[in-house]
């Protein structure tokens, strides 16, 4: 039996997606299915492996007889369902979002150890921005180069929760958490304790591996030098969900 | 008018100069001059270049006025004092066509990692605690700086966007010879913030 087969018990629907006549299990989300179908929708903080937050609302669709935009990622397929995933709206929407991000911490891309292997990058690329339209709020963030592996430079952090979510999903150790609101929100480590005394990181480094920028990175890395290796990520959650 | 709308027709309109080549400008505000050095990259390509363009003023040519007319303006660097302030002023007045090249300009980049502290932590730093000998804050014959470091569209409109640290010949290449043949450039196709 093919690995993909649904099980008995899930139905398979029938959908439209930019014009295209496709089937997904019922319990297939969106930007699965584009992604099985190579549609590319532009994301952030979705991680296929990771439970889904729809934070970033970067892959956001149109949905015909929504009168909103829903996250490919938070949405379920459904019979009958016809998706727009490139839209003018949604690339006006899409490149304001990258912009924003850029706009509200310090991300120095030519001075980044992450330059030329980084996701924000690679979206401001494929949304089209070559500037950023609003002032940089120039605020500074903290960096903690306690851990004797890894550092988190707080300048370059998009809050996507990728880290938080590999930790305790995958790793089993949660480290990570959210602390504060707004601009004032970052990702601590232990009750915000430096990460180098946390007693629950394992220095198993998908954190590091996991997350889309600058943010989390090896020590001893000097510009450009950060590639990051994902592929741990599908295999280990498909091997977790079976057990 | 869209920035896009606004290139094509002032592209239009720099692509008609009455004496037949196409008038460039280039200045270097807070930058490194690498793009000007990437600019020069450009090699045996200049040759060819020169016979479609006039650079009647440049860190590159000797002029010491820009003209009051020029067709195409480049500023490489951010606007970091009143005199870069000046300056971008002076070239949007006066430069049908304004390009921001490089991540400088067009995001503020390196120059701009100084804003998120106070000017007076900057002067400090820079002027007493990182010099041994004859330390002071200069104020005589220099522009003061701005409490913070701007992109050039933070200051004056602008209307080609060439992202990269620097960005690279071919690049530079390529956009330049899109304004002077009239067509709509697309630079992040050839290029991005870091490149
Ligand atoms: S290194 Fe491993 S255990 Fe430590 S914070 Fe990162 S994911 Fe969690
Ligand atoms: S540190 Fe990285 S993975 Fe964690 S929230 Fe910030 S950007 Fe996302």
């Amino acid at each position: 039996m093919p690995i993909n087969a649904p099980p008995p018990s899930v139905r398979v629907v029938t959908l439209r997606i930019d014009g295209l006549d496709l089937s997904a299990r019922e319990d297939e989300t969106i930007i699965e299915v584009c992604r099985e179908n190579k549609i590319p929708i532009p994301s952030l903080c979705w991680m296929d492996g990771l439970s889904v937050v729809g934070a970033c609302r970067l892959c956001m669709v149109e949905v015909t007889g929504q009168n909103r935009l829903l996250a490919a990622c938070a949405t379920r397929v459904a019979e009958g369902m016809e998706v727009t995933t490139d839209s003018e709206k949604l690339r006006r929407y899409r490149r304001t979002l990258v912009e924003l991000l850029f706009a509200e911490r310090n991300h120095v891309c030519s001075v980044c150890v992450s330059n030329g292997h980084c996701e924000l990058q690679w979206l401001a690329e494929a949304c089209g921005v070559d500037h950023v339209r609003m002032p940089y709020r120039n605020a500074g963030y903290g960096v903690d180069s306690s851990h004797e592996m890894f550092r988190v430079d707080h300048n370059r952090c998009v809050l996507c929760t990728r880290c938080v979510r590999v930790c305790d999903e995958i790793e089993g150790a949660h480290t990570w958490d959210l602390m504060g609101r707004g601009s004032d929100c970052q990702v601590i480590t232990d009750l915000a304790r430096p990460w180098g005394e946390s007693d629950t990181c394992t220095s198993c480094g998908k954190c590091v591996q996991v997350c889309p920028t600058g943010a989390l990175v090896k020590q001893g890395t000097s510009v450009g030098e950060m590639v990051k290796d994902q592929h741990f990520l599908p295999i280990l959650a498909r091997r977790r969900s079976a057990r | 008018m869209t920035a896009q709308a606004q290139a094509a027709t002032a592209t239009q309109a720099s692509t008609q100069p009455a004496a037949g080549k196409v008038k460039v400008a280039t200045i270097w505000l807070d930058g490194c001059s690498g793009c000007h050095m990437s600019f020069l990259d450009m090699d045996e390509r200049l040759v060819e270049l020169a016979e479609k363009i006039e650079i009647v003023f440049s860190p590159f040519v000797d002029a010491k006025t820009l003209p009051s007319q020029v067709d195409v303006g480049i500023i490489e660097g951010s606007i970091s004092n009143e005199e870069d302030e000046h300056k971008a002023r002076l070239f949007r007045d006066r430069c049908k066509l304004l390009v921001s090249l490089g991540d400088c300009a067009v995001n503020g980049n390196v120059p701009a990692m100084r804003n998120p502290f106070k000017l007076e932590t900057v002067y400090e730093r820079a002027y007493l605690e990182n010099v041994n000998v004859n330390q002071q804050i200069p104020t005589d014959g220099v522009p003061a700086l701005l409490k913070t470091v701007r992109p050039v569209h933070g200051v004056v409109d602008v209307d080609v966007f060439i992202p990269g640290c620097p960005p690279s010949a071919d690049t530079i290449h390529t956009i330049l010879s899109d304004l002077i043949e009239g067509r709509t450039p697309e630079p992040i196709k050839v290029t991005r913030f870091g490149a």
